[in-house]
């Protein structure tokens, strides 16, 4: 079991945690934007993130926090 | 669940303001990092240098102080001789370190002052919008080598922690990258080794991270990562330059 | 009450400011005033002191900007042209409002030019130290013992202003021997700095010392709040010593090295009974404007003598405000003024 949780309000769709995502379950939420007019990254299956931070490693926004 | 990894409480909660992908914010983390795990931020002091990281003092928590371009170390110098007992740190871009700040880079290093350097490398004057640094690599497109710089003009780019290592007063000198994760968690250690040097007393330890800049090589943050990797590794070798103890070689 | 010791102008400056609580200076060779750093670096590591010789005048400054925003006593000391160098720490500083003291013992310029006593750096001093809307504290001493007296007042009224501040000295007062009572200070209470950066402690928000600020209106608040401080610091820290003014027909203005030679001029006016007298002002900034307007009021004349080609003349003509015909005398490129010079300047202004 593990997560993540992306502070969309921060994120600015660098897309640099999808690109670290071993998994591949990391993409940007293209339905939305943020108030920075970004589209913030998102988890897009829960049951297979294994909660390595890789994602929040390479965050330059330290948007990501990653649970276990 | 637990939390097994968030933002550090040595960070402001000041949204950054780098361009998206710019790895600032990954060596901002890291420096934030090395504060709150050596439980130093009440006896922290930053120097903020000019360029792109000048607004720096918004985002670590530590007390702050804004150089003139190029001074970092000169101010750092003077905070850490009237506050020894502080830990004192400048966060300084190629053009502010290895530019007008030549001198003053050079000579707190060969003094030996005992501050922690970190200095970000990514090719490029960032916040002017993207001129030539000391640092661009030759034939490197900037708004001021519209054909790419020309080494016959415009000379050869800087290797800084190899100049460095050749003096007494160094401690640490290390060239680390943030390219990828195995990059970035040796690039913490050495961030955290540079902060623990001045502790112990060891004198001056300097931290060169090779850092990227998305906007003015005008790519995207990934193409970034990659242009990193494969043009700027192989002038800047990664790797430990000096390691030990101020004056250690005269002994 | 200490007793007289006699000393060198440049060893009087480095040792007042030690009595004053400043334990921290940054210099860099220069003639002439090399003894003061010297001085320091005797007497800094025997009272647990720093003396550090930067690698250039910009690094000096920058040290002590360093070690002011740190919350310390600092100072650094230069000549002419590392004055010229220093202008970007000064300008800074300001911009953060640091206090800290900064000695120019002068010489001849422009460029390298000499190495004798000069007074051609008055407009820099007050006028033109760096880039933006800012001035410092300008303190002209005329003696060894007002050099020691002012660099206490100057490091005293920098912290209370938050503004760094200047002794204008030239070379002839940095390099000649006078008798000096050293005051002591040892229950000197030095003003608290909860401002400074120099580690929060968990105790308190950070500190931050900056002086960017991107949006326009931020800054223009900023520099008017700074501007309003100045105005008290006008109104309230002008100095001058007014000689046997009362009855004169003549007044010369002269101040520092340039003043003890109108001051013998003027006594010799005296004795041949000419009604002559002397405004010597002690802080270039602020200008003691109003001992000029006085001055204005009932002069016939006013003679400003200065060793250059007429700098602090600017000043005294926008205080006299047409009132009083100014006029000038200057020796320039490290040439002191003799007291029969301006005797004969005097002397056609009489007739």
């Amino acid at each position: 079991m593990a997560r993540i949780i992306v502070d969309e309000k921060v994120c600015k769709g660098c897309s640099m945690c999808i690109h670290a995502c071993p998994k591949k379950i990391i993409a940007l939420a293209k339905d939305r934007l943020n108030a920075k007019g970004y589209h913030p990254a998102e988890l897009t299956d829960e049951a297979a993130c294994v909660g390595c931070a890789a994602c929040a490693t390479m965050c330059p926004d330290s948007a990501i926090t990653v649970e276990r | 669940m637990a939390v097994v990894f968030k933002k550090p409480s040595t960070l402001t909660d000041a949204p950054l303001h780098y361009c998206p992908g710019c790895t600032h914010g990954i060596i901002h983390r890291l420096v934030a990092e090395a504060i709150e795990e050596l439980g130093i931020d009440g006896k922290t002091v930053g120097v903020a240098s000019v360029g792109c990281s000048v607004m720096c003092y918004d985002y670590f928590t530590c007390d702050m102080v804004q150089a003139p371009h190029g001074r970092a170390q000169a101010v750092a110098t003077g905070i850490k001789r009237a506050r020894p007992e502080d830990v004192v740190f400048t966060y300084q871009g190629d053009g502010d370190l290895a530019a007008i700040g030549t001198a003053e880079t050079v000579h707190a290093a060969t003094r030996g002052e005992n501050i922690t350097v970190i200095f970000v490398n990514n090719a490029i004057y960032g916040m002017t919008g993207g001129q030539m640094a000391p640092t661009s690599l030759p034939n490197q497109v900037t708004q001021t080598t519209p054909y790419g710089r020309d080494v016959n003009t415009a000379g050869y780019p800087v290797r800084i922690c190899e100049m460095l290592s050749t003096l007494d007063g160094v401690a640490l000198a290390q060239r680390v990258t943030v390219d990828n994760v195995k990059n970035v968690n040796i690039a913490k250690k050495a961030i955290k080794k540079a902060f623990q040097n001045q502790i112990e007393g060891k004198g001056y330890s300097i931290v060169e991270v090779l850092s990227t800049c998305p906007t003015n090589w005008g790519m995207s943050p990934v193409e970034a990562l990659d242009w990193l990797e494969k043009n700027m590794v192989p002038y800047y070798p990664l790797g430990v330059y000096k390691d030990g103890t101020k004056g250690d070689r005269l002994k | 009450m200490a007793e007289k010791v006699l000393m060198k102008g440049n060893e009087a400056l480095a040792e007042a400011a030690i009595q004053a609580g400043c334990h921290h200076f940054f210099g860099y060779p220069i003639t002439p005033q090399t003894e003061l750093a010297a001085y320091m670096a005797k007497r800094m590591p025997k009272i647990g002191g720093t003396y550090l010789q930067a690698e250039s005048e910009i690094a000096a400054v920058n040290m002590v900007l360093g070690a002011a925003a740190a919350g310390v006593r600092a100072m650094t000391s230069s000549s002419s042209p590392g004055i010229s160098l220093k202008g970007e720490g000064i300008s800074y500083m300001a911009g953060s409002d640091l206090p800290a003291l900064i000695i120019n013992v002068q010489r001849g310029g422009p460029g390298l030019g000499g190495i004798q006593p000069s007074q051609s750096d008055y407009w820099q001093a007050t006028k033109a130290l760096g880039h933006g809307d800012f001035q410092i504290l300008v303190f002209a001493p005329s003696t060894v013992q007002e050099m020691v007296d002012l660099v206490s007042d100057a490091f005293d009224k920098a912290d209370e202003y938050r503004m760094p501040a200047m002794i204008l000295a030239d070379g002839m007062l940095g390099q000649m021997m006078e008798p000096v009572e050293l005051p002591e200070h040892k229950d000197r209470k030095l003003p608290e700095k909860p401002w400074a950066a120099c580690g929060h402690e968990n105790k308190r928000e950070h500190n931050i010392i900056n002086s960017l600020y991107l949006t326009p209106n931020a800054l223009e608040d900023l520099v008017r709040a700074r501007y309003e401080r100045y105005k008290i610091v006008e109104e309230k820290e002008q100095r001058a010593e007014e000689y046997r003014t009362e009855d004169a027909d003549v007044i010369v203005v002269a101040y520092g090295a340039s003043s003890r030679v109108a001051r013998s001029a003027v006594n010799k006016a005296r004795e041949a009974g000419k009604k002559v007298g002397l405004i010597r002002p002690i802080t270039l900034w602020p200008f003691p404007k109003d001992a000029i307007k006085r001055a204005a009021d009932h002069a016939k004349e006013l003679l400003v003598v200065e060793m250059s080609m007429g700098q602090m003349v600017d000043d005294v003509r926008l205080a006299a405000e047409c009132r009083v015909p100014v006029h000038f005398y200057g020796r320039t490129g490290g040439v002191i003024p003799t007291p029969k010079e301006i005797l004969g300047e005097i002397d056609k202004l009489l007739k």
